[in-house]
């Protein structure tokens, strides 16, 4: 019994270890093929699960409307668990051997530079949703997300006419936290306030006492907090506790990216600035529509439709007006198209290809965090990616791979 | 606390009496390795062999905890540290003298130095067993910590950014000693499965030595050994700093394929690499191949699948080996390889 | 002056943490040198019940004194029963099949419940110190983390109970000779481990908030701290978290938060090369 126990684990292995090599997947040929690749599992799954959602609902909708150019769209999905090195093994895999035409994805700006330089040498057009630092100059990829250019400089004036002229910012502790907290400081400087200090966390904190009494000693009126992931949350839920609710004004430029108005309950959430190009809130027909039929794909997951999956929507579809506007799935025709300042009118509102620098123009609104959702205050129309426009010149050298540090 | 150590003991070590023998071994496995390194990118896809040179990669990290606990009964949980320490130190000497060469010579260096000086503050203070492996893993998480907050404009090695979370983007790629092309993947696949049978061969040869012969001595009875005058220390910091060395070549094999990241210092890494060893079989130097092997296919399998949690399926398998097959998957694949020949000699 | 005071609970509140995420695991392995790599995720299911009994209305106090241990107690007896029984003794084992357990819940609960599952907040309100304010909720963590300690290590030097699961701690043989069953002795511990850790998980879930990852973040420091407590598991555990806790205040003021992370780490290295054998093991035999 023993033994047979260990004969049939020894055949069943085999058979997984043979598995990838023996089975070859047999596609039809005229499909065209494209990957998401996403942290659908694993500590990153609140974000990657819903914008995995979306890229599939785009797919499915551009199906339905006859495919692209006559042709079917199959959608490739691969799981990365929150682990960078499978997303080094699958940029590859879909790039040489699914030959795809595009890929949507990468979460972090971790995995986005491991997936990048492969997917250029790959000749694989890349496509990334998420909201970042800035300043990745690169032919091959187009930026769907914000920048702290365009949000920083709408939410930090309004936050400080709002609360006052003295800010203190507390940023995740890594490029992302150090460009966004600089930009703060560029920002509240321009508008005649005073930046008190910066303080930076690891994104394992979970303690974050010492650095509330440090706050409450330098007494600012305002407190930026750009805290990612969530471990971060309690910094919110600390803050509440210690009483410094509705004392010191809070405000951030991606409150609300990783639901933390979910996770959190009304006291302490509820007066919480945020800014952000996409809320399910935004009220018009279209985007009602939109938010009902994402509700139906996502199912039993609450997470609502954010800035991240919605523009993880955005993102093929822009593709497909690129690929209409080429007349074909080449990749050099369709930079091409995309490069002709094309615009995409998603449900949310427009968003418009820079084509010097392959980053968007959005529509921005800023909102206040009320009863687990968002009550929109403010909105400015199509303002461009200035920050990474300002070092990334692709006409004049297409060649650059360089993400630019932004901010200094 | 004594260390369980597992039943295999020196079974899997074919016997290869003295150096004489081990110099066939060692010729027949860099034949092996030379015949898959230009053969394989033939049979297989691009990515298949872009994929695979991950695996050996983590095949070497995989061997050199076999070696250290495996063989040395040293329960380091610091491997994952040399590893990074292997990988930032390439990158960073590549990138800063030009030189992918003294990127690899860093690679070897800078993990068997600090594993020179760790090794000396652990064993000449005589701390034992799960001390060990607190104070390794704590070495890694300083080193994550550290390493995670580096993300600022002041933490630069020379030219070369700390990056912090991101890591040190466009590490270079190997190139041949003065050329400036970087080899292909092809090339820098044959040249991993190289380095995975030099390492192999390298903890062959230290095995078969006296000083290999003295560790497994250490192992199985410290007390015992120091009583017939062996120095436990010395041998403990030389197997310890060879287990560095071969740990810090994996962490340049694996620069070369994705980027340098502190992940490569994280707690999760650390588990992955125990996991390898303790599924493949502690005591065998190929089990940890084989562990290391079978976790990876799993894993990249089961991200394509979207069927179960991977975390889920991963636990089991862990609990399900460490109850019923406790010496791992290489002595129980030998024994039963063992039956089937005893049952067809019979019949 | 205030400041001063401020200083002084920020420290009391980072070591009342460490004590709180310790404890359990203290017990499990003083009693029974059972490493607990799930030990994050018995914290975890204990926030989760708590959570989730008073998103359903149940009193807050109620679901964290009473659900969340009794829950945690549960799983904790599953857990022994099925796995950790086989394997008392061997240390490695134990480790590596609690880590796999530790993916496992993880995992469960991830596809169970998902990750959106709102927190708690911190009852109480918060009071003035001057011109300062702090959480009353976090002194009463402090409250609790000292009431855990004490009532622990009286539990084990008083009662009769505590007497024998000591006994079976120094030797397990003499024990069964004199009629005690030791893995009767072991169950019991573990279990009791496990409901003070659920516990814990609830006490600290309205600061910390919720995910099925949240564990990760302190299993490393409660194994740490645990073993450097050395033999006398729950007087070394409270030591070892006092100096930590300090450290990491002292350093975390004066530098950043990641070089107090950091600082309280190098602290462990140094006591375990001063003291090999953990902080106490120079205290009187049989001591706590």
């Amino acid at each position: 019994m023993g033994m047979m126990h260990r004969r049939t684990f020894f055949k069943a292995t085999t058979g997984i270890v043979a598995a990838p090599f023996i089975s070859k997947y047999a596609f039809a040929d005229d499909t065209i093929k494209v990957a998401a690749i996403h942290d659908v599992s694993g500590v990153l799954d609140i974000l990657g699960k819903p914008m995995a959602s979306m890229v599939a609902m785009a797919i499915d909708e551009i199906n339905q409307a006859g495919g692209l150019l006559g042709r079917k769209i199959e959608l490739v999905n691969f799981d990365t668990q929150s682990n960078n090195q499978l997303y080094g093994q699958y940029a590859t895999e879909a790039a040489t051997r699914y030959r795809v035409a595009a890929v949507f994805g990468a979460v972090t700006s971790a995995s986005r530079e491991v997936i990048r330089p492969i997917l250029r040498r790959y000749k694989t057009l890349l496509f990334y949703s998420t909201q970042y630092e800035g300043g990745v100059c690169d032919r091959n990829i187009f930026c769907l997300g914000t920048t702290p250019g365009q949000k920083t400089v709408k939410i930090v004036p309004y936050a400080m006419k709002k609360f006052g002229k003295r800010v203190y910012t507390v940023a995740a502790d890594y490029n992302f936290g150090h460009i966004v907290s600089k930009w703060h400081k560029k920002v509240v400087e321009e508008n005649g306030g005073k930046f008190e200090g910066v303080e930076f966390f690891p994104l394992e904190q979970t303690d974050f006492g010492p650095t509330l009494k440090k706050i409450q000693s330098i007494k600012p009126d305002l407190v930026m907090a750009d805290l990612v992931g969530s471990n971060h949350i309690g910094f919110f839920r600390q803050w509440t506790a210690a009483g410094m609710s509705g004392r010191i004004g809070l405000a951030s430029t991606i409150f609300g990216t990783g639901n933390e108005q979910l996770f959190t309950n009304p006291a302490e959430h509820n007066g919480i600035l945020t800014s952000a190009t996409y809320f399910p809130e935004i009220d018009t027909p279209q985007n009602k529509e939109f938010v009902a039929r994402a509700a139906k794909v996502t199912g039993t997951d609450r997470s609502p439709i954010n800035e991240l999956p919605a523009m993880s929507y955005y993102a093929p579809k822009l593709w497909a007006e690129g690929v209409k506007a080429a007349g074909t799935f080449d990749r050099d025709k369709v930079i091409q198209a995309l490069e002709g300042n094309l615009t995409y009118n998603g449900p949310g509102g427009p968003v418009t290809v820079d084509g010097k620098c392959h980053h968007v123009s959005h529509d921005i609104y800023i909102a206040q965090a009320k009863n687990h959702s968002f009550e929109l205050l403010e909105k400015y129309d199509q303002l461009p990616p200035s920050d990474t426009a300002a070092v990334c010149d692709l006409a004049a050298n297409p060649n650059d791979t360089k993400q630019y540090v932004l901010g200094n | 606390m004594s260390v369980n150590t597992g039943a295999a003991g020196l079974k899997s070590l074919p016997a290869a009496q003295g150096f004489m023998g081990e110099g066939l071994v060692a010729g027949l496995v860099l034949a092996i390795a030379a015949a898959a390194a230009l053969g394989f990118p033939f049979v297989a896809d691009l990515y298949t062999t872009i994929n695979a040179t991950i695996f050996v990669s983590l095949c070497v990290l995989s061997l050199s905890l076999g070696l250290v606990w495996g063989y040395g009964g040293i329960f380091c949980l610091g491997q994952a540290a040399f590893f990074g320490l292997g990988g930032y130190s390439y990158a960073i000497a590549a990138i800063n003298f030009d030189s992918t060469s003294m990127g690899v010579l860093c690679s070897l260096g800078v993990p068997m130095v600090f594993s020179a000086a760790l090794g000396y503050f652990i064993f000449w203070g005589r701390i034992g067993d799960v001390y060990v492996g607190v104070i390794t893993l704590t070495v890694s998480l300083i080193f994550s910590q550290l390493l995670n907050g580096s993300a600022g404009d002041n933490y630069v090695i020379g030219q070369v950014p700390l990056g912090g979370f991101n890591g040190i983007p466009s590490t270079p790629q190997l190139t041949l000693p003065g050329a400036a092309d970087a080899l292909s993947p092809e090339a820098i696949f044959g040249i991993a499965v190289i380095c995975l049978a030099l390492a192999y061969i390298v903890c062959r040869l230290f095995l078969a030595s006296r000083a290999g012969k003295v560790m497994i001595a250490i192992r199985e009875n410290e007390t015992r050994a120091e009583l017939l005058g062996y120095d436990s220390r010395i041998i403990k910091l030389i197997t310890f700093i060879l287990g560095a060395g071969i740990a810090g070549t994996a962490g340049m094999l694996f620069a070369n394929c994705l980027t340098v990241t502190p992940n490569m210092f994280s707690l999760s890494n650390t588990a992955q690499i125990v996991i390898w060893v303790l599924i493949g079989g502690r005591g065998t130097l190929l089990g940890p191949l084989l562990g290391c092997l079978f976790i990876q296919l799993l894993s990249t399998k089961l991200g394509t699948s979207g069927v179960l949690n991977p975390e889920l399926l991963l636990g089991a398998i862990l609990i399900f080996f460490v109850m019923f097959v406790p010496s791992g998957l290489a002595p129980a694949l030998q024994d039963a390889f063992a039956r089937i020949v005893r049952r067809t000699r019979r019949g | 002056m205030d400041y001063a005071l401020v200083l002084i609970i920020q420290a009391l509140s980072s070591i009342a943490m460490l004590i709180l995420i310790s404890i359990g695991l203290a017990i499990m392995f003083g009693m029974m040198k059972v490493i607990n790599f799930a030990h994050g995720e018995f914290l975890m299911i204990g926030a989760y019940t708590s959570v989730m009994s008073v998103n359903a209305g149940v009193n807050f106090w109620v679901a964290t004194f009473i659900v969340a241990p009794l829950s945690v107690a549960v799983v904790g007896l599953v857990v022994e029963r099925l796995i950790i029984r086989y394997l008392y003794g061997r240390l490695i084992e134990t480790m590596l099949a609690t880590w796999g357990l530790s993916l496992l819940l993880m995992g469960a609960v991830t596809v169970i419940f998902g990750n959106t599952v709102t927190g708690i907040s911190a009852p109480l309100g918060s009071v003035h110190i001057g011109a300062y304010s702090t959480s009353i909720y976090e002194l009463v963590l402090i409250f609790f983390a000292a009431a855990l300690t004490v009532g622990s290590a009286v539990f084990l030097k008083m009662t009769d109970i505590g007497l024998v699961a000591r006994a079976a701690m120094q030797n397990p043989d003499i024990t069964a000779v004199l009629g005690f069953d030791p893995n009767r002795i072991y169950c019991v511990t573990f279990v009791i481990g496990a409901a003070i850790t659920g516990l814990a998980g609830a006490l600290i879930a309205p600061l910390t908030g919720v995910s099925p990852g949240m564990g990760l973040a302190f299993v490393a420091k409660a194994f740490i701290t645990v073993i450097c407590a050395g033999p006398a598991v729950i007087v070394g555990s409270a030591l070892v978290a006092t100096t930590f806790g300090v450290v990491n205040t002292i350093v975390t003021f004066v530098a950043t938060p990641v070089f107090g992370e950091v600082a309280l780490l190098l602290s462990a290295i140094v006591l375990l090369r001063v003291m090999p054998n953990g902080l106490t093991s120079r205290f009187k035999r049989g001591a706590l």
